[in-house]
Parts: C-alpha cells; structure tokens; sequence
C-alpha cells in the first residue's frame, strides 16, 4: 500500500510539472496580446515598448524564461507577478482562494451526499413515483447549463429581484469569518447551481449499480439467512458504490470548471472570476497562476481518490 | 431466474421452421428493440427536428414571418429604453438592439449542432484511434498514452479553453490552423474530450485482443493494420455510437459556456450562449431573452441525452438499465 501511494504521489508531481510546462508555453506563444504593448497605454512609443518588455524579462529567450518561472513555482511557490498591477499572483490568488473553497467544498458535499441519497432512494424503488420525479428532475438538471440554471434560480428565488423571494442574490457573498450565518444563506443557491449537475449523474450512477446490485445471488443469500433489510442494503450499496468512485477526480475538474461559470453568475470574488477578467484584460500570468492552482486541486483529487479506491478494492494496489 | 423445467438439450432444434420465424439482422433486432422504448423515439424526432431547423432557417424565419436574426430595429424598445416583450409579431420578444429573439434562438441551433456534431467528430476519430494504438500494441505504447491522458484530464479544460480561447479568439493562432470561433471552440473540444473516448476504445481493445476470431485472423497472415481497423473496430462500432452521441449533449454544453464567458462565437452569428451573456445584464427586467435561448440549450442537450440513453438500452440488451 505504502509502495502504491508513493507511486502515485510521484505521479502527481510529474503531471503538475508537465502541465505547468504546457500552461507556460501556451500563455507565452500564443497570446495575440503582448502584455508589454497593454501596459505601455494608448499609442505607446516602440521604445517605451521595449523597456516594459526589458523589465518584465519578455525579452529573453523562452527557454531561460521558462527555466526562471519553473524554479520560482518550484522552490517559492512564486507564480509571478500580474502584468497590470504587479502585484503577486500568489497574493492575489491567496486572497480569492477561500469564496473559490467555499463555493467547491460546499457544491462537493451537497452533490456527494444529495447524488448518492437520491441514487439509492430511487434505486431501492424502481419505477416508484419517487423514483420517475427524481429521475426525471436529474435528466433535466444533467442537461441545463450552469450558468443559465444560476440566471434562473436567481429570477425565481432572489431576494432583489426574484418570484419568491427566499435567498440572498448576486453579490451577497460575505466571508465566513465576518458573518457565518450571512455566509451560509448567501452560498446556498451558488451551491446548489454548482452541484446540482454532478449530482444528477452520479444520482443516475448510482440508481444502476443499486438495481443491478440488489439483483445479484448474495443479496438474496443476505437475506435468506435473515439480515435486517437495513444490513442488507448496506451490502449492496457498498459494492455498487465502488466503480462509482472512479469518476469522483472528473467530476472535481468539472467542479472547478462549473466554479468559473457560478462565480460569474453569481459574482463572488473568487479565483474562477478573477482568471476570467484576467483573460479580458490579457493579464496571462494570472491566468496561467489560475490554471495552476486548479490543476494542484484536480491532482490532489486524483491522488486521494485513487488511493480511497485501492483501499476499498485491493486489487488496485497490485496492477 | 425462472424454476420452470429445463427444455431437453436441443429441443429448440426439433422446432420445425414456420412462415414467421424469419432471420433478423443486428440492425433489425436493434431498431425493434429501440421503436419500443417511446421516450428514445420521442428524442430521435426532436433532434431530426432540431436538425432540420438548423439547415432550414432561413425558410422557418420567412415562413413565421420573423425579421432575420441580425435585423435591428431600435425602435422596438418600451417607454424606458428597454426591450419589448413577447408579442404576436416577436413571439419571442426582441433584445436590445431591437433583433427578434426567436428568429436568433432558430439560427442559433446552427451553431450548437455544428460544434456538437463536429467536435464530436474530430475527438472520436482522435480518442478511437489512440485508444485502439494503446490497447492493441499495449507497452510502452499504452503508458505513454496513458500518462498523456492523465495530463489532460488534470487540466480544467474551461479554465485553459478560455485561455486559448481569448489568445485566439482575435487573429487564429498556430499559424492560422486554429482559426478564431467555431474552429478553436472545435480544436478546444477535440483536445477536451478524445481521452474519454480513448479510454473506453483501449478498454475494450484489451479484451477483444485476446479473443480468437483475432488469432484466427493472424494466422491467416492479416497485418496489424488489417487486425486493428477490419476485425476489431466493428466490434466496437456500438458502444463508440453511444459514447458519441452522448458526447454531443456535453459538446453543445461546453460552446455555450464559453460563448457565455465571452470567448468562442462572436456576433453578429447567433449562438445561445452569447445570447445568454448578452441577457445577463437585463434579464431581471427583460426575462424573455435569456429564458428563450437557454430553453432551446435545454431541450436540445435533453434530446441527445435521451437519444444517448435509448441507443445504449437498445445495442446493449444485457446492461441494467
């Protein structure tokens, strides 16, 4: 097991390191912007031009820039500066990293535990009433995009501008240590937008492992020798909620992606925004800072499910 | 399981063959097992539907008697300035710029098919191929695409997509083989999706490697070539139909949300997304034009969800559901 989780480890850090090295080469040879001619104002003499791109360092070779930025990430953690405000990425992702936290780790909950209830719910009662309403609610949740379901649930329950008003609307985020109970109220419906996608599917998933589960000879056997039906759903449960495990890392990069769209909609200050007006502005050591950090999210993710797994099923550790 | 008496080994020989008992194809059997499932059927004609609109709108927008979808008119604004609602002339209501919603939202199934249809295109070819490469010549073959795959799926593709998106959006970039709108919302499509294809194609791969039609089939002296795309790939058309279609509904959900964040289809061509982005602003007071185009992304995605879901029942009797 050690073996396995040291492997995987490696892994992550190898895949961090490639995907840094793609992020850079991506923002540094494609922008049609070049940050120096942005900053350098309206009708910039070619001059001025060169001397931001001197002190910004776009004037060496790529290899060396590339060599520079690499050791900073790092040994620093250093993601470089803004090219607008110089301020540091770092900093500025540091700043926005906790409304990014809360809005991910909330939708995260609330699609686990919301999908895996309603899977079983509708499972352990196929063709029920409250199987077909579920089931047909998560097929139109699968397929409404995120934004425009966040657009929605804010005309129907804002408390600005909505039918019924219930929650708290756009821009009503407040940070959970300033006011937990506004900051709660203020992220249910983000929440639920984020997550009500990723719950619809794994809801689905689940429901077709539970019935082909509850299907087989040893839930029968469980039940011939007398178990509480309770003990025997908890057999079945447990294996068709394995394979589902696998598809938790994709749904944490979908999450991050959703993230960008709700924090737009919904205008908290988070990191998802603050990539997307850098990308407007061409500000693409953001940007590539941004990709970064989500990409450090998704990894560890990835890690953590893959060794969850190979705790529930041992034959992963060996292949 | 049924406890009736087992039939005699054989007895089901001895049937002597009737005027009814006919020989049916794969196709048959699929198509009879498909016509049942009403809600699949239903999918089927609203996206032959949606297809057809996309090909004929010009003709639907003259027929309904709409103005074209890039026909501005500012006069069509209420007392404040604000667009006017749905009426019996804009039953869709217009936007700001006084163009008519529903004339838009029917033009703009042009776009999410074509970025649907197409991108799903490219990243199947790209995934089946690899996919095929990697489970048949395992190896380093295999860890190779593997870690590859790895890679892209820790990168969050909207993040990247809309940062390719904005370097490309203006000029093209990569030597003018990435061209700004459909063409990189394609090329971002393409690089998003081919691992999910390649990994379920490599799967498959595996096990059909080791069946003995292909060891058959070798030692008739086929080449790898022959092996790969003559003898394996049939096998695989079912399920790479399903995860295709599947594939489209999400194709279709990723142009609109970075039409929405302002990167990928540009005006004046009409895409849902951007009519989206462009109600955003107003859409407490003037509803219609964001609730109409994300209606159409809604109905449309549900359709080849559905569609998705029959063709998987149908080519795939013994799954569960």
């Amino acid at each position: 097991m050690t073996a396995y989780i040291v492997r995987r480890i490696l892994w992550g850090i190898a895949t961090l390191v490639i995907v840094c090295a793609l992020t850079f080469l991506l923002f540094r040879v494609l922008p049609s912007a070049n940050p120096a001619v942005l900053r350098a104002g309206r009708n910039p003499n070619p001059h001025a031009i060169a001397n931001i791109e001197k002190v910004l360092g776009l004037n060496r070779p790529l290899t060396v820039q590339f060599w520079d930025y690499m050791k900073d990430v790092v040994l620093h953690f250093n993601l470089g500066y803004s090219f607008y405000s110089d301020e540091a990425v770092r900093t500025l992702i540091g700043e926005r990293l906790p409304a990014t936290l809360s809005l991910a780790v909330g939708a995260a909950l609330l699609w686990i535990v919301g999908g895996l209830g309603v899977g079983i719910i509708s499972g352990l009662r196929p063709g029920s009433w409250l199987d077909r309403s579920a089931m047909g609610t998560a097929l139109v949740l699968v397929s409404a995009p995120e934004f425009w379901l966040g657009l929605v649930v804010l005309l129907l329950f804002a408390k600005d501008i909505g039918v019924v008003r219930i929650f708290p609307g756009a821009g009503s985020y407040v940070g959970l240590t300033s006011n937990p109970w506004n900051w709660f109220t203020s992220m249910l419906l983000p929440w639920f937008v984020l997550a009500a996608g990723s719950a619809a599917i794994f809801a689905r998933l689940m429901r077709g492992g539970l019935i082909e589960a509850m299907g087989e000879d040893y839930i029968r056997t469980a039940r011939a020798k007398g178990l509480r039906e309770r003990k025997v759903v908890r057999q079945g449960v447990r294996s068709a909620i394995n394979p589902i495990t696998t598809l938790l890392a994709l749904e944490v990069s979908a999450l991050i992606g959703g993230a960008v769209l709700v924090e737009t909609v919904f205008n908290i200050p988070g990191i998802g925004r603050l990539a997307y007006n850098a990308i407007v502005e061409g500000d693409f050591a953001v940007v590539q800072g941004a990709v970064l950090v989500a990409a450090l999210f998704v990894v560890v993710a990835n890690i953590l499910v893959d060794i969850g797994y190979a705790y529930l099923d041992p034959r992963v550790r060996y292949s | 399981m049924s406890w009736a008496p087992a039939a005699p080994l054989g007895a089901d020989v001895l049937v002597p063959p009737s005027a009814d008992v006919e020989a049916r194809s794969p196709l048959q059997l699929f198509w009879r097992r498909f016509r049942r499932d009403r809600l699949a059927v239903a999918s089927l004609f609203v996206v032959v539907a949606l297809i057809v609109v996309a090909i004929a709108a010009p003709l639907i927008v003259d027929v309904l008697g709409l103005p074209g979808p890039d026909v501005q008119n500012l006069n069509l604004t209420n007392y404040f300035g604000g667009p006017l609602g749905p009426s019996w002339s804009h039953p869709f209501g217009v936007d700001k710029l006084g163009e008519d919603v529903m004339s838009r939202v029917i033009y703009g199934a042009r776009v999410s098919l074509e970025v649907g249809i197409i991108g799903t295109l490219v990243s199947t070819v790209i995934g089946v191929t690899l996919g095929m490469l990697a489970g048949f010549y395992r190896g380093w073959v295999d860890t190779l695409l593997a870690r590859t795959m790895d890679v892209f799926l820790s990168i969050p593709i909207l993040l990247l997509g809309l940062g390719i998106g904005a370097a490309c959006a203006v000029r093209g970039c990569a030597a003018g083989l990435i061209q700004p709108g459909l063409g990189v919302i394609i090329f971002l499509i393409a690089i998003a999706t081919w691992p999910f294809q390649a990994r379920i194609v490599r799967g498959l791969v595996l096990s059909l490697r080791e069946q003995e039609f292909i060891d058959a089939s070798r030692a008739l002296g086929a080449s790898d070539m022959r092996l790969m795309f003559r003898e394996i790939l049939p096998n695989l058309s079912a399920p790479i139909i399903v995860y295709a279609t599947l594939q489209i509904p999400l194709n279709i959900l990723f142009e609109a949300a970075l039409s929405y964040l302002g990167i990928g289809i540009r005006p004046p061509t009409p895409s849902w997304g951007q009519m989206i982005a462009d109600a955003t602003p107003i859409f407490n007071t003037a509803w219609w034009y964001m609730v109409f185009p994300g209606a159409a992304l809604l109905v449309t995605v549900l359709a080849f969800n559905l569609l998705g879901d029959g063709l998987r029942d149908a080519l795939n009797p013994r799954g569960a559901r």
